[in-house]
């Protein structure tokens, strides 16, 4: 429980974001969004701002157009919560090159730190294999990271790992929240300036 | 016998003119080729039963299933991202589920084209499915949809063909509404 939860979110997303090379990032609302621009505003990012429990399924879309890219998407426990079925939509449709980071810190940080099912129990990891993803692990320490980072990179998908971060509150760090730039930037930046628009 | 009056003709001749309409779901599909759609998202309808068929044995498509509708609008905003187009199909009572998901398509600008199969709007025998089919075109406008109600077989190609154009020119969220009258009643009758 999130007591005991020792990781940094901005450390876990910045170290796994470290030499990203040409992977494709999808972020949910709230925090991991913000934790993926502390970690350093890219092209490639798709930040979501809105349109919660959306993050797995724009990253599906993405992962199935695009099969020869590593597509990982970046979100939190309340926003994949609201969005559970998805993970059986992704397992069902087994995308190799998805791999899905959740920022877990047990709470809904953008409302008031209430919180969420994970920290009553509800084991993300565990619904993800039971759905049938390729891979699913829970870390807690940091002597995990290691492991759960290079799965994320390169192992077969889908796979998803669930960072069980301390719930605290983080410097804002804010990406522009113009969807028609950050699609076109996205768009530009994976496919050229021809077919972008 | 007398000959047939003008009125019995026309009827005639509009029962024929339906006849000859009623494979919509193939020409439909036409449709989606022509368009380049290479993805198709849904949550079954039996009203869209033999479109799904038809996408499903088309090489070039990928179907996805999808536990609820909403899903699709991320799912298809994603595809587009990645270079790809892509359709929601759906029945009326998804379009409920939809509404909140539908900002993503319309602060991003995402082309989004959305076929729904009416339920709760012409001969129901389910009043549960009455509350929302007859909110349905109006929630969908709410949200900033372009709405195409289709009531004949008939209309049903050239409105996809034309809500498919407003959708990927424009980064527009285009709904075609195709009737109860066109797909007829379920009956809850074995």
């Amino acid at each position: 429980m999130s007591e005991t939860n020792k990781l940094n979110r901005r450390r876990v997303v910045a170290d796994l974001l470290a030499d990203r090379g040409d992977l494709l990032v999808v972020t949910g609302l709230g925090s991991p969004t913000y934790d993926c621009a502390a970690a350093g505003d890219h092209p490639l990012n798709f930040y979501l701002w809105g349109a919660m429990g959306s993050s797995l399924t724009v990253g599906l879309g993405l992962a199935l157009a695009q099969p020869k890219r590593r597509v990982l998407v970046l979100t939190g426990d309340g926003e994949i919560l609201m969005g559970l079925g998805a993970i059986a939509t992704v397992a069902v449709k087994k995308p190799h090159n998805l791999a899905i980071g959740v920022i877990d810190n047990e709470h809904y940080g953008e409302t008031g730190m209430q919180r969420t099912h994970t920290g009553s129990g509800v084991d993300l990891a565990g619904i993800a294999t039971m759905s049938g993803f390729a891979k699913a692990v829970t870390v807690r320490e940091t002597a995990g990271l290691g492991d759960a980072f290079t799965m994320l990179r390169s192992a077969p998908g889908p796979v998803l790992a669930v960072f069980k971060v301390a719930a605290e509150k983080d410097p804002l760090v804010l990406p522009t929240w113009d969807g028609p730039a950050l699609k076109l930037r996205f768009r530009e930046a994976l496919l050229g300036t021809k077919t972008a628009a | 016998m007398s000959a047939p009056t003008l009125e019995t003709s026309r009827r005639e001749q509009g029962v024929a003119e339906r006849g000859r309409y009623q494979d919509w779901p193939d020409q439909i599909f036409q449709k989606l080729q022509e368009a380049d759609i290479r993805h198709v998202a849904y949550v079954p309808d039996a009203g869209h039963s033999r479109l799904i068929r038809l996408c499903h044995d088309a090489a070039h498509m990928k179907t996805t299933v999808l536990t609820t509708e909403e899903e699709g609008i991320g799912l298809i905003a994603g595809a587009w991202l990645g270079g790809e187009r892509g359709v929601l199909l759906m029945q009326s009572s998804g379009v409920g589920n939809c509404i909140n998901t539908l900002s993503l398509a319309k602060v991003c600008g995402f082309p989004l084209l959305m076929l729904v199969t009416m339920r709760g709007e012409w001969g129901e025998i389910n009043p549960w499915q009455v509350p929302m089919g007859q909110i349905t075109a109006d929630n969908l406008r709410l949200a900033g949809a372009t709405v195409y109600e289709v009531r004949e077989p008939a209309d049903a190609a050239p409105a996809v063909e034309a809500a498919g154009r407003i959708a990927f020119n424009g980064g527009l969220t285009a709904a075609v509404l195709l009737s109860q009258r066109m797909l007829g009643t379920k009956l809850f009758k074995d």
